[in-house]
């Protein structure tokens, strides 16, 4: 029975909170209940903004909780704060090209994924959350990337329609990082 | 997915908004506050293409008294704000309860007291339903626990207010408005009801309506409170809900509403795992309260546990219906900081090894 708890967390501007909606939509798609807490007001203007996303066959009792199955993080501020929370047997995928130094646990998978850099090399950076979201969806493939490109295209204003193809080799290209990472 | 169904995945706040549209509401007064202004956003970027007005007053104290006046005209009308906001609007509420004008109101608490924070609290409890302006009278307060129930309770609410002529506030928190979930929107049919008492201009065939909340003899006032009474215990002998789960086995009871729900069916969980017997009762009306339904659980629960983000305010009310059956204590945070289920499942461990 699916139940997975994920935080997603980095600095305001990374496609955080972007990035645990079109998770959350694309889970909607697929059947599956939802839920997206963001963190908001003065702590997004700190170290962290941050989402727990929580996808589920059931019900979803609590949208808060305060161990997860998979961490998302985007900065070194939010490896430091959550690496702790995840829970035992889970997994963080992290962009390696900002975060220098990962958690050392041994109970847990930690895969490094430099996301800004193969962003860098699509020309687009604002596709680095799609390419850590491809990375995880490899690791754990809760939702289809079809899933995925079907949400962004709901969540998306039509004008920026021709950004899918875009978003689509992000998710392929974090999938493939997590191959290599694997 | 059935055809006359809509699903999407919306804030609590905008769920909220949408609903609000789609009941036929004819105006929306607000002033913005966060965290709810999302609602007011919402309403303005849909005005141009639905037929509602949507109108950012100059505060709130404006915002109450416009729908006071929208709400003696007849329209289908709401106003929605947080904590500091609501207790700005608390003047207009009293007059438009005296007045016995129908309209929704909607308060996303925020912490407090004062200014406070803009982070999710249950600190407005007392406020909601044991009156946060002066006077006799009572709101019909509920409770959503979800994004769904944000939603859902706009129909509710506008359907309960026209029934009793009487203002109805929905009472949610800064994590049930900015949270996003999965939402299903129906086609369903608008209800409204004839008005005959709104002031609509006078014609020749009537005489002419008059809304105040003056009556400045005595006898007069008593008999408009004596009137008052009347429909409110109506609304208490007809509008009390609630939802229980994993009550019938249960040694042990927690008692939470609003977002505290949310936390403490994972709680129950928790336990439940453990091997403790724990159900959960969710008040979904706040006024009326569901009394009846804790004193009958208090005869079978050796103890209950109130789990609220505030300092303890509900918790009188449960002691109240429970009327010294069982043992009931309280455990909350305050500020805007949420627990966690495992947080409040500790307290709820140590409590039931005090019984």
């Amino acid at each position: 029975m699916l139940n997975e708890e994920i935080i997603i967390a980095g600095f305001g501007g990374q496609g955080v909170l972007s990035m645990g909606q079109t998770l959350g939509y694309a889970s909607m798609v697929e059947g599956k209940n939802v839920s997206w807490m963001p963190s908001y007001g003065p702590e997004m203007r700190g170290g962290t903004a941050n989402c727990i996303t929580i996808v589920s066959d059931s019900t979803i009792s609590s949208p808060i909780v305060s161990r997860y199955d998979t961490g998302i993080l985007l900065n070194q501020p939010s490896m430091e704060k959550f690496e702790s929370r995840i829970k035992k047997g889970g997994i963080i995928v992290y962009e390696s090209t900002n975060i220098l130094h990962a958690s050392e646990r041994k109970d847990i998978g930690i895969y490094a994924i430099p996301a800004a850099a193969a962003a860098n090399k699509l020309n687009n950076v604002k596709v680095a959350n799609m390419i850590l979201l491809g990375a995880f969806l490899e690791k754990k493939p809760i939702v289809s990337l079809d899933s995925v490109i079907a949400a962004l295209k709901k969540v998306l204003p039509e004008r920026y329609h021709n950004l899918l193809p875009m978003n689509r080799q992000a998710l392929e290209v974090g999938a493939e990082l997590m191959r290599k990472a694997s | 997915m059935e055809q006359n169904e809509d699903i999407r995945l919306m804030k609590g706040n905008e769920a909220m908004a949408e609903a609000a549209i789609q009941a036929g509401m004819d105006a929306y007064f607000g002033y913005p506050i966060t965290p709810q202004s999302e609602v007011l956003e919402y309403l303005t970027r849909e005005m141009p293409s639905r037929n509602f007005l949507a109108l950012q007053a100059e505060s709130e104290v404006a915002s109450i008294n416009m729908v006071y006046g929208a709400a003696g005209a007849g329209a289908r009308v709401m106003t929605s704000s947080s904590s500091p906001g609501w207790s700005l609007m608390q003047e207009g509420v009293s007059y438009i309860a005296s007045a016995q004008l129908p309209c929704l109101l909607v308060n996303v608490n925020r912490g407090g007291p004062g200014l406070g924070t803009i982070q999710p609290s249950q600190g407005d409890y007392f406020q909601a339903t044991k009156g946060g302006g002066h006077g006799d009278y009572r709101l019909i307060v509920l409770a959503p626990n979800s994004v769904q129930e944000m939603a859902d309770f706009v129909f509710l609410g506008f359907e309960l207010a026209d029934k009793y002529r009487n203002p109805v506030l929905m009472l949610s928190d800064g994590a049930i408005g900015q949270m996003m979930e999965r939402v299903i929107f129906r086609n369903r049919e608008i209800k409204k009801i004839a008005k005959p008492w709104a002031t609509t201009g006078k014609t020749k065939d009537r005489e002419r309506n008059i809304i105040t909340s003056l009556f400045i003899q005595p006898e007069k006032m008593e008999k408009v409170n004596l009137e008052l009474m009347k429909k409110y215990e109506e609304i208490e002998k007809n509008e009390k809900r609630y939802e229980e789960i994993f009550t019938d086995d249960a040694d042990y009871i927690i008692v939470a509403y609003g977002l505290s729900a949310r936390i403490s069916h994972k709680v129950v969980l928790l336990a439940r795992e453990k091997g403790i017997k724990v159900g959960l009762l969710r008040p979904i009306t706040l006024w009326p309260y569901p009394s009846e339904v804790l004193n009958k659980l208090a005869d079978k629960a050796k103890g209950m546990f109130v789990v609220e983000l505030n300092a303890g305010q509900m918790i009188e009310d449960v002691r109240l219906a429970v009327n010294g059956k069982v043992r009931v204590e309280h455990y909350g945070r305050m500020g805007g900081i949420i627990p966690s289920p495992e947080e409040v499942e500790e307290h709820f461990e140590k409590f039931i090894k005090t019984l």
